[in-house]
């Protein structure tokens, strides 16, 4: 059944790190953008993230790292969603991301990585593009 | 602005001359290059208060630089004890004279390094230290009764006291010699850094813990520096930074009152933190403004009369967030703008960040570049020659009324709420910061602020720095080490009085120095902590 209605995402920060303040503007550009976003807060767990994901039924989750974690949960809530059966939820993430560690995440799913300072409007362009077609192909 | 009777004379008189009489300057005389004199602080007039006279606007020493330079400190931590040893040797070779350990995430929220939350995190924005061991491994060859050192830690700060005093212990040092700061300011955490473990009351508590602590039994020490940079990088206003600063200064100085410290005792160790961008002149008056406000706030919120506590020390660092990553050696001309920012501000020491801090932790090389910046300003520009040098400007006066004004009606909307801890507690410090940060947000993206070198879909460079994965077996396999090789039952016994000690109302310090000593982890000791305070909760 192909969905309709506002787009439904998931934002969430896994481990241990604070900096939070990307996190919140993309919360707040893609509420402004009509779109319906849960954030968990500080300190999720990759299995949180994933029940979370799966109970609140959303087209996409956005992951924020600037601690260096970012391999070890992005990785981990990549596989859970596939464990899980729900591999066509949409991953996106933000944060310090060196460039050596895009292919490992790309593999998981993980296509959209901005880094800070990302222009707001170009991160909201872009979901609504992606999960646009997405539909469509549903 | 509060006008004192001084005695008589001029300020060069008055202030100026029995300073130096006493701390001679670096030099009997100061030239330009071109062979120029350069005086002590420069002012239309020399009856008005000046550097060294409440409320400090121009400086807390009279003669600030032209007595002695800022301290050069760089903050460093990462992988392992032994590896952020190694770099902090390099640094005081290179001419750093003082140490500024950064922690681990673990570490600063209460998790050893082999506990299931520290997954992934390990040694990664930092150093984990979990047992006396560690800390003595980190402080290996640095002579502590010497070196002093700043530790960014916050929840777990009376813990990394403990460990320090029980170090010191070890090593036959008196505690009265130790020196350095700890950042112990939990409300920032609250409102912008979110390394918070327990809840408000209970980190309160633990907070002024460590600093009646310190004035008995470490008394060299800054016990507290008080946050305003995560605010900064949270994304606030120049204005906002020192106003929410400020503020939490005012919560813990009644805490302090609360649990019958002597204020006048605890003002002289307090010490504050704050953030340089790259508007200069901002920054400057945003300086100048914050010690006019602190010393008034001293005086007429606590009645304190003595001068040196109610002078506002700081530490200030360049912005991280302005920092790029898309043509990063860019970096290295914001960071110098920044730190003269910092320096005419007249900052007790400054950490320069790296420029390529936007891609990962600082490389040797740019560490060491940051910190050459800081010493071609000391040695080459002739800027520490001169007091205040901007004050009388009336533009620099201008922007510091201004910044003041706009700080102080926001403390009176705090001070409406009932103070900082319920301006926490109901969302009003995070919803003006982050209101600000997606302003700045969108000036940036519709082209009114966007830095250069700065493109959509630029080229992001390789970072330069990565830690090496293979740290968090290593850690797991030492912490297992430890484990067997103390006596179990003995810190169970310490655990059990650490849970006494919190459910009580004595001074957790002692309680902890015991049981490190005994092996006690830091871990342990947290989560021991958590099941008398409860935890924080985020919810988004």
């Amino acid at each position: 059944m192909a969905r309709s209605g506002p787009i439904r995402i998931l934002l969430a920060k896994p481990g241990l790190d604070g900096h939070d303040r990307g996190i919140r503007l993309v919360l707040r550009a893609l509420r402004d953008a009509g779109m319906e976003v849960i954030y968990t807060g500080l300190r999720t767990s990759p299995e949180q993230i994933v029940r979370a994901a799966i109970e609140e039924d959303v087209e996409a989750i956005g992951l924020s790292s600037l601690s260096g974690a970012h391999e070890t949960h992005f990785l981990e809530v990549s596989r859970l969603l596939t464990e899980q059966g729900a591999e066509d939820v949409l991953l996106f993430g933000g944060g310090i991301i060196p460039k050596q560690d895009l292919d490992s995440l790309n593999n998981a799913g993980f296509h959209r990585l901005y880094p800070p300072g990302t222009p707001l409007e170009q991160i909201v362009a872009d979901l609504q593009q992606q999960l646009r077609s997405k539909r469509k192909g549903e | 602005m509060t006008q004192d009777s001084h005695p008589g004379g001029d300020w060069l008189e008055r202030c100026w001359r029995p300073f130096v009489e006493k701390h001679p300057e670096r030099q009997d005389h100061f030239l330009t290059a071109g062979g120029l004199p350069i005086g002590p602080m420069q002012a239309h007039d020399l009856n008005e208060p000046g550097a060294g006279e409440f409320p400090f606007t121009r400086g807390i020493h009279p003669s600030m630089y032209r007595g002695r330079l800022w301290t050069m400190r760089q903050y460093a931590g990462y992988s392992s004890p032994t590896e952020t040893n190694a770099r902090f040797r390099y640094l005081l070779e290179k001419g750093q004279t003082g140490l500024s350990v950064a922690f681990d995430l673990p570490t600063q929220i209460g998790y050893d390094s082999d506990a299931p939350a520290s997954l992934g995190e390990v040694g990664r924005v930092g150093v984990p230290i979990n047992t006396i061991d560690d800390l003595d491994l980190l402080l290996d060859s640095i002579p502590i009764d010497s070196v002093s050192i700043s530790m960014t830690i916050n929840s777990t700060a009376p813990i990394l006291l403990a460990l320090l005093v029980a170090l010191a212990k070890r090593r036959g040092v008196d505690p009265k010699k130790l020196r350095g700061t700890f950042q112990n300011d939990i409300l920032k955490e609250f409102i912008a850094r979110g390394t918070q473990r327990f809840p408000v009351e209970p980190s309160m508590r633990l907070v002024v813990d460590v600093i009646e602590y310190c004035q008995q039994e470490v008394p060299s020490f800054y016990p507290i520096s008080i946050s305003g940079y995560h605010i900064r990088e949270a994304g606030s206003t120049a204005a906002q930074e020192i106003a929410f600063t400020l503020a939490d200064g005012i919560a813990y100085m009644e805490a302090c009152k609360n649990r019958g410290l002597d204020l006048v005792a605890v003002g002289r160790r307090l010490s504050f933190f704050f953030n340089s961008h790259n508007q200069l002149f901002e920054e400057i008056a945003k300086f100048r403004a914050a010690r006019r406000m602190w010393a008034n706030i001293c005086r007429s919120r606590f009645g304190l009369t003595d001068e040196k506590a109610c002078q506002l020390r700081f530490h200030s660092q360049t912005g991280g967030s302005t920092l790029q990553a898309m043509e990063p050696s860019n970096n290295v001309v914001r960071v110098t703008i920044q730190a003269i920012a910092a320096i005419l501000g007249g900052t007790q020491s400054l950490h320069t960040n790296g420029w390529d801090e936007a891609l990962s932790l600082p490389s040797e090389e740019a560490a060491s570049l940051a910190l050459r910046t800081q010493q071609i300003i000391a040695k080459e520009s002739g800027i520490p020659d001169s007091v205040d040098p901007l004050g009388g400007s009336p533009f620099i006066e201008e922007l510091t009324d201004g910044i003041e004004k706009e700080a102080l009606s926001l403390i009176e909307d705090i001070d409406e709420r009932g103070g900082m801890i319920h301006a926490i507690r109901d969302g009003f410090a995070r919803r003006a910061i982050e209101d600000s940060a997606y302003r700045a947000q969108l000036d940036q993206d519709s082209g009114v602020s966007t830095p250069v070198g700065v493109e959509r879909d630029g080229e992001i460079p390789d970072a330069p720095f990565s830690v090496d994965p293979a740290v968090e077996a290593m850690r797991k396999s030492s912490l297992e080490k430890h484990r067997e090789n103390r006596d179990n039952d003995l810190v169970q016994n310490h655990l059990v009085k650490i849970e006494e000690a919190a459910r009580g109302e004595v001074n957790m310090i002692p309680v902890m120095i015991n049981a490190l000593e005994s092996g006690c982890t830091l871990g342990e000791i947290c989560s021991t902590l958590t099941g008398v305070f409860g935890e924080f909760q985020d919810h988004g």
